[in-house]
Protein backbone atom coordinates (compact mmCIF):
# COMPACT_ATOMS: atom_id res chain seq x y z
CA UNK A 1 0.00 0.00 0.00
CA UNK A 2 1.18 3.49 -0.98
CA UNK A 3 1.87 5.65 1.79
CA UNK A 4 1.87 9.21 1.76
CA UNK A 5 4.45 11.41 3.64
CA UNK A 6 3.30 14.84 5.01
CA UNK A 7 4.87 17.48 6.49
CA UNK A 8 4.01 20.31 8.50
CA UNK A 9 5.63 23.69 9.79
CA UNK A 10 3.55 25.26 12.86
CA UNK A 11 4.93 29.22 14.22
CA UNK A 12 3.25 31.53 16.39
CA UNK A 13 3.97 35.24 16.08
CA UNK A 14 1.71 37.66 17.95
CA UNK A 15 -1.10 35.40 18.99
CA UNK A 16 -1.99 33.47 15.68
CA UNK A 17 0.06 30.42 15.10
CA UNK A 18 0.58 30.23 11.20
CA UNK A 19 0.02 26.03 10.20
CA UNK A 20 1.57 25.13 6.22
CA UNK A 21 0.85 21.21 5.25
CA UNK A 22 2.23 19.46 1.89
CA UNK A 23 0.50 16.18 1.90
CA UNK A 24 2.23 13.75 -0.56
CA UNK A 25 -0.71 12.71 -2.91
CA UNK A 26 -1.20 11.82 -6.57
CA UNK A 27 -4.94 14.03 -6.56
CA UNK A 28 -5.83 12.27 -9.83
CA UNK A 29 -8.90 13.95 -11.66
CA UNK A 30 -10.28 10.66 -12.64
CA UNK A 31 -9.51 12.84 -16.50
CA UNK A 32 -6.10 11.91 -16.95
CA UNK A 33 -4.52 9.30 -19.43
CA UNK A 34 -1.61 7.36 -18.86
CA UNK A 35 1.24 6.32 -21.22
CA UNK A 36 -0.96 3.58 -22.47
CA UNK A 37 -4.35 5.70 -23.15
CA UNK A 38 -6.07 4.36 -20.44
CA UNK A 39 -7.91 6.35 -18.00
CA UNK A 40 -6.26 6.92 -14.16
CA UNK A 41 -8.99 6.26 -11.56
CA UNK A 42 -10.02 9.27 -9.50
CA UNK A 43 -7.89 9.55 -6.73
CA UNK A 44 -8.49 12.27 -3.96
CA UNK A 45 -8.47 13.55 -0.79
CA UNK A 46 -12.00 14.24 0.43
CA UNK A 47 -11.89 15.62 3.78
CA UNK A 48 -9.12 17.37 5.85
CA UNK A 49 -9.50 18.07 9.97
CA UNK A 50 -7.43 20.06 11.65
CA UNK A 51 -7.26 20.46 15.86
CA UNK A 52 -5.50 22.47 18.19
CA UNK A 53 -5.07 21.05 21.76
CA UNK A 54 -7.79 18.75 20.43
CA UNK A 55 -10.56 21.40 19.40
CA UNK A 56 -11.13 21.26 15.55
CA UNK A 57 -10.60 24.49 13.89
CA UNK A 58 -10.38 23.88 10.59
CA UNK A 59 -12.67 21.56 8.78
CA UNK A 60 -11.67 21.15 4.55
CA UNK A 61 -13.84 19.81 2.06
CA UNK A 62 -12.05 19.07 -1.45
CA UNK A 63 -12.18 18.24 -5.02
CA UNK A 64 -10.00 16.55 -7.69
CA UNK A 65 -8.88 19.89 -8.12
CA UNK A 66 -7.09 20.33 -5.79
CA UNK A 67 -3.05 20.05 -7.19
CA UNK A 68 -1.41 17.26 -6.79
CA UNK A 69 0.89 17.27 -3.21
CA UNK A 70 -1.54 19.82 -1.70
CA UNK A 71 -0.47 22.32 0.24
CA UNK A 72 -2.61 23.71 2.86
CA UNK A 73 -1.87 27.16 4.93
CA UNK A 74 -3.92 28.77 7.78
CA UNK A 75 -3.67 30.46 10.62
CA UNK A 76 -5.65 29.80 14.12
CA UNK A 77 -6.22 32.75 16.36
CA UNK A 78 -5.16 32.69 19.93
CA UNK A 79 -2.31 30.32 18.65
CA UNK A 80 0.75 29.98 20.95
CA UNK A 81 4.16 28.23 21.19
CA UNK A 82 3.71 24.72 22.57
CA UNK A 83 0.16 24.55 21.56
CA UNK A 84 -0.44 20.58 19.96
CA UNK A 85 -1.74 20.47 16.31
CA UNK A 86 -2.77 17.85 14.79
CA UNK A 87 -3.88 17.48 10.90
CA UNK A 88 -5.47 14.40 9.39
CA UNK A 89 -7.54 13.69 6.23
CA UNK A 90 -8.96 10.94 4.77
CA UNK A 91 -9.60 10.12 0.58
CA UNK A 92 -12.27 8.72 -1.85
CA UNK A 93 -10.57 5.00 -1.15
CA UNK A 94 -10.89 5.27 2.38
CA UNK A 95 -6.88 6.14 2.64
CA UNK A 96 -5.88 7.91 5.63
CA UNK A 97 -3.10 10.55 6.84
CA UNK A 98 -2.50 12.55 9.49
CA UNK A 99 0.65 14.52 11.44
CA UNK A 100 1.16 16.21 14.56
CA UNK A 101 3.40 19.24 15.40
CA UNK A 102 3.99 21.07 18.49
CA UNK A 103 3.88 25.20 17.31
CA UNK A 104 6.85 26.49 17.59
CA UNK A 105 8.00 30.49 18.45
CA UNK A 106 8.40 32.34 15.04
CA UNK B 1 29.92 14.92 15.51
CA UNK B 2 29.10 11.32 16.80
CA UNK B 3 27.19 12.38 19.51
CA UNK B 4 25.29 14.80 17.46
CA UNK B 5 24.39 11.62 15.24
CA UNK B 6 22.91 9.96 17.81
CA UNK B 7 20.94 12.45 19.75
CA UNK B 8 19.39 12.84 16.13
CA UNK B 9 18.70 9.09 15.76
CA UNK B 10 17.55 9.21 19.32
CA UNK B 11 15.03 11.82 18.36
CA UNK B 12 13.92 10.08 14.85
CA UNK B 13 12.96 7.00 17.30
CA UNK B 14 10.62 9.49 19.26
CA UNK B 15 9.16 10.43 16.26
CA UNK B 16 8.63 7.15 15.67
CA UNK B 17 6.76 6.46 18.87
CA UNK B 18 4.60 9.40 17.78
CA UNK B 19 3.37 7.90 14.47
CA UNK B 20 1.94 5.50 16.52
CA UNK B 21 0.15 7.46 19.07
CA UNK B 22 -0.77 9.48 15.58
CA UNK B 23 -2.74 6.45 14.58
CA UNK B 24 -5.37 6.52 17.19
CA UNK B 25 -5.61 10.17 16.23
CA UNK B 26 -7.17 9.00 12.91
CA UNK B 27 -10.34 7.61 14.29
CA UNK B 28 -11.07 11.08 14.99
CA UNK B 29 -11.01 11.57 10.98
CA UNK B 30 -13.26 8.73 10.56
CA UNK B 31 -16.00 10.29 12.24
CA UNK B 32 -15.57 13.96 10.58
CA UNK B 33 -15.49 12.57 7.00
CA UNK B 34 -19.43 12.23 6.96
CA UNK B 35 -19.73 15.39 5.70
CA UNK B 36 -18.42 15.70 2.19
CA UNK B 37 -20.81 17.22 -0.34
CA UNK B 38 -21.33 14.82 -2.94
CA UNK B 39 -23.82 16.77 -5.03
CA UNK B 40 -22.12 20.09 -4.83
CA UNK B 41 -18.70 18.95 -5.67
CA UNK B 42 -20.64 16.95 -8.73
CA UNK B 43 -21.86 19.78 -10.56
CA UNK B 44 -20.81 20.64 -13.67
CA UNK B 45 -21.81 24.42 -13.83
CA UNK B 46 -20.18 26.46 -11.09
CA UNK B 47 -23.79 28.19 -11.21
CA UNK B 48 -25.23 24.84 -9.92
CA UNK B 49 -22.61 23.91 -7.47
CA UNK B 50 -23.22 27.81 -5.66
CA UNK B 51 -26.58 26.99 -5.90
CA UNK B 52 -26.16 23.86 -3.76
CA UNK B 53 -23.68 25.16 -0.92
CA UNK B 54 -26.56 28.15 -0.51
CA UNK B 55 -24.68 30.47 -1.95
CA UNK B 56 -26.58 31.93 -4.73
CA UNK B 57 -27.46 35.15 -3.52
CA UNK B 58 -23.79 35.66 -2.46
CA UNK B 59 -23.16 39.65 -2.57
CA UNK B 60 -20.07 41.05 -3.36
CA UNK B 61 -17.79 41.97 -1.22
CA UNK B 62 -14.55 44.24 -1.31
CA UNK B 63 -13.59 42.68 2.52
CA UNK B 64 -12.27 39.79 0.91
CA UNK B 65 -8.79 39.45 -0.92
CA UNK B 66 -8.08 36.52 -3.24
CA UNK B 67 -3.98 36.03 -3.89
CA UNK B 68 -3.53 34.43 -7.20
CA UNK B 69 -1.87 34.42 -10.37
CA UNK B 70 -2.82 37.15 -13.04
CA UNK B 71 -1.69 34.60 -15.33
CA UNK B 72 -0.62 30.98 -14.34
CA UNK B 73 1.91 29.05 -17.02
CA UNK B 74 1.16 25.67 -15.49
CA UNK B 75 -2.96 25.22 -14.77
CA UNK B 76 -1.88 22.56 -12.76
CA UNK B 77 -0.31 24.28 -9.83
CA UNK B 78 -1.55 27.74 -9.19
CA UNK B 79 -1.48 28.98 -5.62
CA UNK B 80 -4.75 30.79 -4.59
CA UNK B 81 -4.46 32.50 -1.28
CA UNK B 82 -8.10 34.09 0.36
CA UNK B 83 -8.39 36.63 3.20
CA UNK B 84 -11.48 37.38 4.24
CA UNK B 85 -11.91 40.16 6.79
CA UNK B 86 -15.90 39.95 7.51
CA UNK B 87 -16.04 39.37 10.74
CA UNK B 88 -17.10 35.85 11.94
CA UNK B 89 -16.20 34.22 8.53
CA UNK B 90 -17.54 30.98 8.91
CA UNK B 91 -16.08 29.48 5.87
CA UNK B 92 -14.44 29.78 2.53
CA UNK B 93 -15.52 27.81 -0.82
CA UNK B 94 -13.23 28.10 -4.17
CA UNK B 95 -14.90 27.99 -7.45
CA UNK B 96 -12.73 27.85 -10.83
CA UNK B 97 -15.88 29.10 -12.94
CA UNK B 98 -14.60 26.80 -16.46
CA UNK B 99 -13.26 23.57 -14.60
CA UNK B 100 -14.98 20.50 -15.26
CA UNK B 101 -16.60 20.59 -11.77
CA UNK B 102 -15.93 24.07 -10.71
CA UNK B 103 -16.63 23.80 -7.21
CA UNK B 104 -12.66 23.45 -5.73
CA UNK B 105 -13.09 23.38 -2.12
CA UNK B 106 -14.93 24.48 0.99
CA UNK B 107 -12.78 25.33 4.05
CA UNK B 108 -15.21 25.92 7.29
CA UNK B 109 -13.64 27.41 10.25
CA UNK B 110 -14.41 26.77 14.16
CA UNK B 111 -13.16 27.66 17.37
CA UNK B 112 -11.82 31.09 15.77
CA UNK B 113 -9.65 30.24 13.02
CA UNK B 114 -8.90 33.26 11.19
CA UNK B 115 -11.03 33.55 8.03
CA UNK B 116 -7.75 33.30 5.92
CA UNK B 117 -6.59 29.53 3.58
CA UNK B 118 -3.69 29.32 1.12
CA UNK B 119 -3.59 26.17 -1.35
CA UNK B 120 -2.85 25.41 -4.83
CA UNK B 121 -5.39 23.91 -7.52
CA UNK B 122 -5.68 23.03 -11.30
CA UNK B 123 -7.37 25.16 -13.57
CA UNK B 124 -8.60 23.59 -17.10
CA UNK B 125 -8.64 26.76 -18.94
CA UNK B 126 -8.35 30.49 -18.03
CA UNK B 127 -11.70 31.84 -15.55
CA UNK B 128 -12.53 33.83 -12.82
CA UNK B 129 -11.40 32.55 -9.44
CA UNK B 130 -14.39 33.03 -7.02
CA UNK B 131 -14.24 33.12 -2.98
CA UNK B 132 -17.44 32.72 -1.49
CA UNK B 133 -17.59 33.14 1.98
CA UNK B 134 -20.15 32.93 4.67
CA UNK B 135 -20.13 34.83 7.87
CA UNK B 136 -23.44 35.41 10.29
CA UNK B 137 -25.52 33.10 7.86
CA UNK B 138 -24.98 35.15 4.60
CA UNK B 139 -22.52 34.61 1.57
CA UNK B 140 -20.45 37.30 -0.15
CA UNK B 141 -18.42 36.46 -2.86
CA UNK B 142 -14.98 38.07 -4.56
CA UNK B 143 -13.71 37.21 -7.85
CA UNK B 144 -10.52 37.50 -9.83
CA UNK B 145 -9.13 36.08 -13.17
CA UNK B 146 -6.65 34.29 -13.89
CA UNK B 147 -5.33 32.84 -17.47
CA UNK B 148 -3.93 29.82 -17.84
CA UNK B 149 -1.97 29.00 -20.84
CA UNK B 150 -1.11 25.31 -20.48
CA UNK B 151 2.18 23.63 -21.96
CA UNK B 152 3.69 26.78 -22.71
CA UNK B 153 2.08 27.06 -26.51
CA UNK B 154 1.74 30.71 -25.76
CA UNK B 155 0.03 33.10 -28.45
Amino acid sequence: MASYPMRIRARARDGVADIKVLIEHPMETGLRKDASGKLVPIHFIQNVVATCNGKTVLNAQWSQAISKNPFLGFKIKGGKPGDKVNVSWVDNEGMKGSIDATVEKA
Amino acid sequence: MDSVRRTFLKMAGAAGGLAVAMATGLVRIGEAVAAWDKAAFGQKSAKAAVSDIGAASAVESKDIHIKAPEIAENGAVVPVEVTSNIPNTESISIVAEHNPYPLTAIFTFENGTEGYVSTRIKMGKSAPVKAYVKAGGKYYVASRDVKVTIGGCGG
